[in-house]
């Protein structure tokens, strides 16, 4: 790796143990109250959800309107999990309790990424997208009707393991690892598929299997997302996976700009708070939310940040250009 | 015997709302390719404007079915300029966001005028059964079924020999050839869209009289089926969208009575699934060779 690259990562990781000692400061002292504590931990599950469908949609390039569908496979599968050990085995530790449930979460979502994706992945455009919706009500009707899941009336009972902690560095986790993924060789296949898919067989691209494959990590950590979510709120209502749910992740990938990770991230921070922080308007903040949302997308359709990513050193570059240019100017 | 013809009769007028739902999106699709996800809004606003002429007047059927649909229309029109047109030339996915920003926006706005609850549809068919031998049928089941074929029938003779029908369908074959033929694509797709809100509107009158009532959120589930119905049938194709229509309405209501009512949105849903996996284009689509 070339230091210039490493330098990058030094800066991320401190800037991420700085945010991380932030905010933890501030919940020790009391500046961030249990509610503002629980939408930091909204954003960080809306931030794994969002760069999952982000690496399907965006590094991809195939429309996915049924997240919320492996959302909930995901959650539900680590509820059952989580409640099973807690039944067999007293006294485990939450983190160990946590870890395995999600694993097998991960596991469960990516198999039926796999089962729905080998036959929908071979058609193109529009018809994934209507294939993924139709596979998201499925799944609803499914939970809503079958034993295991409680049906209609919910699933309680969930230990409530998630804590600010492992949140956030889950996150952390996953966005690192998405970020190592298209950065490779996969995902520079996976970009190709996006760019030209008949180009990309042409060179010797297996896109049946990168396409594939990609969807089946972007169910899994949707999955893992649902997991963290079922172990904060403890409580599991099927309806909050309909197609709204998936409808809001995507509404944050396209915000942030399909392909890039910092995008996803700083449109789920900004797309978690606004509802909250309009909640003073009452009934119009959802008509503030719809407005904004057509507004951004007729003024800035590619979203946020296009396909780019955020850097501290190409922030520091740009700077340094600009500040150099001037310099230039004046001597002139 | 009896029971079964009553269910195949329940189930065509279910279908023909769906239908008239699903002629809106695919005649949008055919003309733009875009997946117009606030027509189950226009769908629902329809039905509003219809309780709000029924309510505040002693219009008869008719005149409140015209209004309504006019009022629709002009919705249709109004969306497509302000929020759709800007985007035509951007990708297709900030569209279809855009679009599903309309659908919340209209939802939120119907909310915030009219408050969340369900609004009671005044009687605007008279309720009472007329029997055939000795199977009976509901005049809201027979007039539904009556407008929805009326309505498919002029909008196929409007299509196919009005010259703003032919633009229409030049548009939907090849938008820069059939500007150089001096069609007016702008207006023709402003036509496009009043006639698909229209026709909406139409069903979401029909649907509010069924169901007896109106609420904010009433387009969503129709919408998404009619949308299926549109997808089943061949997306972009008119006849398409009629038997996807009257399949989907037949499946719902037969699931319905003959299996489980809770299983039958599974059912609709998995069978666009394995349809779409064995005929991707739809029933009635043709197979369209990729070129490179």
């Amino acid at each position: 790796m070339d230091r210039k690259i490493l330098k990058n990562y030094a800066i991320n990781i401190l800037v991420i143990i700085a945010i991380y000692i932030l905010l933890k400061v501030l919940m020790g002292t009391g500046v961030i109250s249990r509610y503002h504590q629980g939408i930091i931990i909204f954003i960080m599950i809306n931030i794994i959800l969002a760069t999952s469908l982000n690496l399907a949609t965006g590094f991809l390039g195939q429309l996915t309107l049924g997240h919320a569908g492996f959302m909930a496979v995901g959650a539900y599968v680590s509820a059952m999990t989580a409640v099973a050990l807690k039944a067999n085995f007293k006294g485990m530790p939450d983190l160990v309790m946590l870890i395995i449930s999600l694993a097998v979460a991960a596991v469960a979502s990516a198999l039926v990424g796999i089962v729905i994706g080998v036959p929908a992945l071979r058609l193109r455009g529009d018809y994934l997208a209507i294939i993924t919706l139709g596979f998201g009500e499925v799944i609803r009707v499914v939970i809503n009707n079958i034993k295991a899941t409680g049906g209609a009336q919910g699933f309680t009972g969930i230990p409530k393991i998630s804590t600010f902690d492992n949140v956030f560095w889950i996150t952390v986790l996953v966005v690192l690892f998405l970020y190592r993924l298209t950065h490779s060789r996969q995902g520079r296949a996976i970009l190709s598929i996006r760019e030209d898919e008949i180009a990309a067989e042409a060179v010797g691209v297996k896109t049946t299997h990168f396409k594939v494959m990609g969807f089946a990590i972007a169910a899994s950590i949707a999955g893992i997302g649902g997991g963290l979510y079922a172990h904060y709120i403890a409580f599991l209502d099927p309806n909050t996976f309909n197609f709204m749910r998936s409808v809001e992740i995507l509404v944050i990938v396209v915000l942030g700009g399909m392909g890039s990770l910092t995008g996803s991230i700083l449109a789920a921070i900004v797309l978690t708070i606004m509802p909250e922080a309009l909640r003073s308007f009452a009934n119009y903040r959802l008509l503030l939310y719809s407005f904004m949302l057509i507004i951004m997308m007729i003024f800035r359709p590619k979203g946020i940040f296009g396909t780019g990513e955020f850097s501290w050193q190409g922030f520091y570059d740009r700077y340094q250009m600009r500040k150099n240019a001037l310099l230039k100017r004046e001597q002139e | 015997m009896i029971l079964f013809l009553q269910q195949i009769i329940n189930g065509l007028s279910v279908g023909s709302v769906y239908a008239l739902i699903a002629l809106g999106y695919t005649m949008v699709y055919g003309i733009i390719k875009l997946i117009n996800f606030a027509h189950g809004e226009v769908m629902m606003a329809g039905a509003y404007f219809a309780f709000v002429v029924a309510i505040s007047s002693r219009f008869p059927f008719p005149i409140v079915l015209f209004i309504s649909m006019v009022m629709a229309a002009i919705v249709g029109i109004v969306i497509e300029k302000l929020a759709y047109k800007p985007l035509r030339n951007a990708p297709r996915i900030s569209a279809l966001i855009t679009a599903i920003g309309v659908s919340l926006f209209l939802q939120n706005l119907t909310l915030v005028i009219f408050k969340a609850d369900p609004k009671i549809m005044p009687v605007l068919i008279e309720k009472k059964p007329i029997n055939i031998g000795s199977l009976q049928i509901g005049t809201v089941t027979l007039t539904t079924l009556i407008l929805a074929i009326v309505f498919m029938v002029i909008l196929d003779v409007f299509i196919k020999k009005t010259k703003p029908g032919k633009a229409m369908r030049a548009v939907s074959e090849d938008k820069d050839a059939s500007v150089l033929m001096g069609i007016n694509v702008n207006k023709t797709i402003s036509i496009t869209f009043a006639i698909g809100s229209a026709l909406g509107a139409l069903g979401g009158v029909l649907y509010g009289i069924t169901y007896t009532q109106v609420y904010p959120t009433m387009g969503i589930m129709p919408g998404l089926k009619a949308f299926v119905a549109a997808v089943l049938g061949g997306i972009g194709l008119i006849p398409g969208a009629v038997l996807g229509g009257f399949v989907i309405g037949m499946i719902e209501t037969i699931s319905k009575a003959y299996i489980s009512s809770q299983w039958s949105d599974a059912i609709v849903f998995g069978l666009l699934i394995v349809v779409l996996l064995f005929k991707p284009t739809g029933i009635l689509g043709k197979n369209e060779k990729e070129k490179v």
